[in-house]
């Protein structure tokens, strides 16, 4: 009970709905002193939302949240950082009229009105942590003109100013270089061996693994293993959740399509950047007419990047073509008026309008009577839907909203569908029911499909083709039937 | 670099000590013209501090103003108390609207709350329209003191109330507190996780931003002698103070005063193109804003930047 007595950072019983979504269930850790917990889960697993419930930017609907023995459950979170608990965003938003110096001094800063001077300790303790975290050569730019990793350092410089015994710290290394992780890795390492009780998230069990006392994966707001990375990695259900269990695939040989020669869609070298952040590096893939494609990757890989990018509403460096004629200087407008059309991540339905009004939307371009039988075919691929014409669509489940938005997709009559993420944050037995309608149409209609995923067991069955997208860059490309061999190493 | 704190103040107290000698040889009715924009400088400060800094986009400033300055002409005008007792009731009654004005703005967020502001405007016209036994309604409050008929004065008066608001609010911007007000205005989540309670330091500024309107408001009613719907609470009046504080430099303070000079020395200038004026002088606003975001005060300091 020793590692008990001694733990920073308790939680149990921790419980968030989002309406009748459950995004945490019951979820408990703990955190000693000097040591670092790894959080793991795929992308909507609830891993951030554990954070943000333990910070008290969300608030808890059941469990609790201890720091030092003090259960802060509840509060609000600039009294949670008093208690002692600090974290490190994943995205960077500095004061961008203020130089990096007086960004950390901000963190040093008292919480009263009253005090209208620093103290005069305040620029040395900064240009301490400065020392500590590297920036010391920059303290008098401005945020904007400095590379990622040194954003990513004030973040970790401004959560350490109040030197907190507890330390969530999200996506460390989303964006890094191999050499800064490294570097990260190494002040991570300093911060626990000050003493501090280290909370990490991130989506898989390598990027942290040689970091980590331990780890917790989670899976659709609940735990499903614990133990040390080794164990983890080794767990049957975390295999399955990442990897799949035994995948059975369906793939048609590349050279069953027609379209060998000039495929329908080609992304050939592609690259973007977000501001200083390289979210695609030299990207190539290409999609036959009628193929099934799947493009895996964890969050942050790229996929949406990609698909946002083919849709023409990103500025990019590269080519892309649909049947040989570039696509550049198309407005998004007209490339999916020209058929290549996207299912977003978010669903982003009309959620106060119904169903029915949802679909009709999607179907505007078509004449009446073709809307109509659009309409009854899509209802016969997602029965529900017909029962729920006449509801709003921000009252239905998950799922529901998923197959509404493919559905409307669908009314455009797409030549190509990109799909992005259609599994987010959903449960099995909804995933078997998309599962279906996906292989529905690939049987029954001349459609391609382009699939973002990062749930490996949905997109395998379904995929000719499998591109493994990590870090920007495509790392692997091939047989759906050979990526547990080969491109399933390293994924997990 | 950000030019220092001091420096910006000594520069100003000169500027301002040079414009206290311009009675000597400025007209009457050029000095009644910088009495007007001095006290939108300030109306215009005290928005740049609740917007620019603390984030709250209020669409409203005139409802601090109007209740400022008509709680003050109405006390004045019914009982006749001190001036300075009116001037302090006005600058109380607005802390209290800036208050009231804080509660939607802890629940709602963004353009919901820019709506309330707008809202709280045009209810405050209404009440004054409606009661006017009370208000003057629609023809206007007469107020039966003035602080002084001297123009020279009430000149006086207007710069150095300006002047001193302006180094309070400045320094206020520049000082602990500015800094934890502007994370909290941009990134109120991120601010909490640091340990700051945005919603005592949003309320602050609410209280802050009050005062200077509502004093300012009041020592206006003074000085005209009168108190109308179209001088303090119209709302082509609060987008006049949001443009001016836009032009002068959003996030400056200082160029809120810049703004309001411009402003009304240009619709003045102006004056004889009859409606044309506001025309041009709000197209030149739109120009300004879409070439030049940082404003006037934003290009100053990039030009020393540069040099």
């Amino acid at each position: 009970m020793t590692t008990i007595e001694r733990a920073h950072l308790e939680v149990s019983g921790l419980t968030k709905r989002y309406g009748g979504l459950v995004a945490v269930k019951e979820m408990s850790l703990s955190v000693a002193a000097g040591t670092i917990l790894g959080l793991i889960g795929p992308n909507g697993s609830g891993k951030s939302t554990v954070m943000k419930l333990i910070m008290g930017i969300e608030r808890p609907d059941g469990g609790s949240v201890r720091i030092n023995g003090v259960e802060v459950c509840g509060w609000p979170s600039h009294r949670i950082a008093r208690m002692g608990a600090g974290i490190v965003f994943q995205h960077s938003r500095p004061l961008h009229r203020q130089t990096v110096l007086e960004n950390i001094k901000l963190a040093l800063l008292p919480d009263k009105l009253t005090r209208l001077f620093a103290d005069p300790q305040t620029d040395e303790r900064a240009r301490a942590i400065a020392a500590r975290v590297g920036l010391t050569g920059v303290l008098d730019r401005r945020p904007g003109t400095l590379p990622f990793a040194d954003l990513r350092k004030i973040e970790i410089a401004k959560a350490i100013a109040r030197d907190p015994q507890v330390l969530l710290i999200d996506e460390p290394f989303a964006g890094l270089t191999a050499k800064e992780t490294a570097a990260f890795s190494d002040l991570i390492c300093e911060l626990r061996d000050d003493g501090r009780a280290v909370l990490l998230v991130d989506h898989n069990v390598k990027s942290v693994s040689r970091l980590v006392d331990r780890i917790i994966a989670m899976y659709v707001g609940e735990r499903i293993a614990e133990g040390s990375a080794d164990e983890v990695m080794r767990n049957e259900t975390v295999r399955r959740v990442y990897l799949g269990g035994t995948i059975e695939t369906a793939a048609r040989p590349e050279s069953s399509f027609r379209d060998a020669a000039t495929p329908f869609l080609e992304v050939d070298k592609v690259s973007v950047h977000y501001g200083k952040a390289q979210a695609l590096e030299q990207v190539s893939i290409h999609v036959h007419e009628r193929e099934f494609v799947a493009v895996v990757g964890l969050n942050g890989a790229g996929k949406t990047t990609l698909f946002n990018t083919i849709s023409g509403l990103l500025p990019y460096a590269g080519d892309i073509r649909r049947q040989g004629a570039t696509l550049r200087g198309q407005s998004a407008a007209a490339i999916a008026r020209g058929g290549i059309v996207q299912c977003p991540e978010g669903r982003e339905l009309f959620t106060d309008m119904t169903v029915r009004e949802n679909l009709d939307l999607g179907g505007q371009h078509l004449p009446q009577d073709e809307s109509d039988s659009q309409i009854e075919w899509l209802f016969e691929l997602f029965p529900i839907l017909r029962e729920r014409q006449r509801q709003a669509a921000g009252t239905l489940s998950g799922g529901e909203q998923q197959m509404l938005t493919i559905a409307r997709a669908l009314m455009m009559k797409p030549k190509l569908l990109m799909l992005d993420e259609p599994t987010l944050g959903l449960a099995p037995v909804i995933l078997e029911q998309i599962s279906k309608a996906l292989e529905r149409l690939r049987q029954t209609t001349p459609i391609t499909v382009l699939l973002a995923e990062q749930n490996v067991t949905f997109a395998l069955p379904h995929a000719d083709r499998v591109y493994v997208l990590e870090h920007a860059r495509v790392v692997w490309e091939g047989d759906p039937a050979k990526f547990a061999t080969e491109g399933g190493a390293g994924y997990l | 670099m950000q030019i220092p704190t001091a420096r910006l103040l000594l520069i100003g107290l000169g500027v301002v000590v040079l414009a206290s000698f311009l009675p000597l040889w400025a007209s009457g009715y050029v000095l009644g013209l910088l009495i007007l924009a001095y006290y939108f400088g300030v109306f215009a400060m005290a928005w740049d501090l609740l917007f620019g800094f603390a984030g709250e986009v209020n669409f409203g400033p005139t409802f601090l103003i109007g209740v400022g300055a008509y709680t003050a002409g109405i006390l004045d005008n019914l009982y006749q108390p001190p001036i300075w007792l009116c001037i302090a009731a006005g600058t109380a009654a607005a802390i209290t609207g800036g208050l009231v004005l804080a509660l939607p703005a802890l629940r709602v967020r963004g353009p919901y709350f820019g709506l309330t502001t707008l809202v709280a405007v045009l209810m405050l016209q209404n009440f004054i329209v409606v009661d006017a036994h009370l208000t003057g309604g629609e023809i206007g409050l007469t107020v039966p003191d003035v602080i002084s008929i001297s123009d020279t004065t009430n000149y006086l008066i207007a710069l150095w109330f300006m002047a001193i608001s302006g180094a309070i609010l400045f320094s206020l911007s520049r000082s602990p507190v500015g800094l934890i007000l502007q994370a909290s205005g941009q990134d109120a989540v991120q601010a909490g996780a640091l340990g700051f309670n945005v919603t005592k330091h949003k309320i602050a500024a609410f209280i802050i931003s009050a005062f200077f309107s509502g004093l300012a408001g009041s020592l206006m009613v003074f000085y005209l002698g009168s108190a109308s719907v179209g001088t303090f609470i119209d709302v082509t009046v609060g987008v006049q103070i949001i443009i001016s504080a836009v032009l002068g430099g959003r996030r400056t303070i200082l160029g809120a005063v810049l703004g309001a000079i411009f402003l009304i020395a240009m619709s003045e200038a102006l004056r004889p193109l009859g409606d044309l004026s506001n025309f041009i002088v709000f197209s030149m606003a739109l120009v300004v804003v879409l070439l030049y975001p940082n404003g006037f005060f934003g290009l100053l300091t990039r030009t020393r930047e540069d040099a």
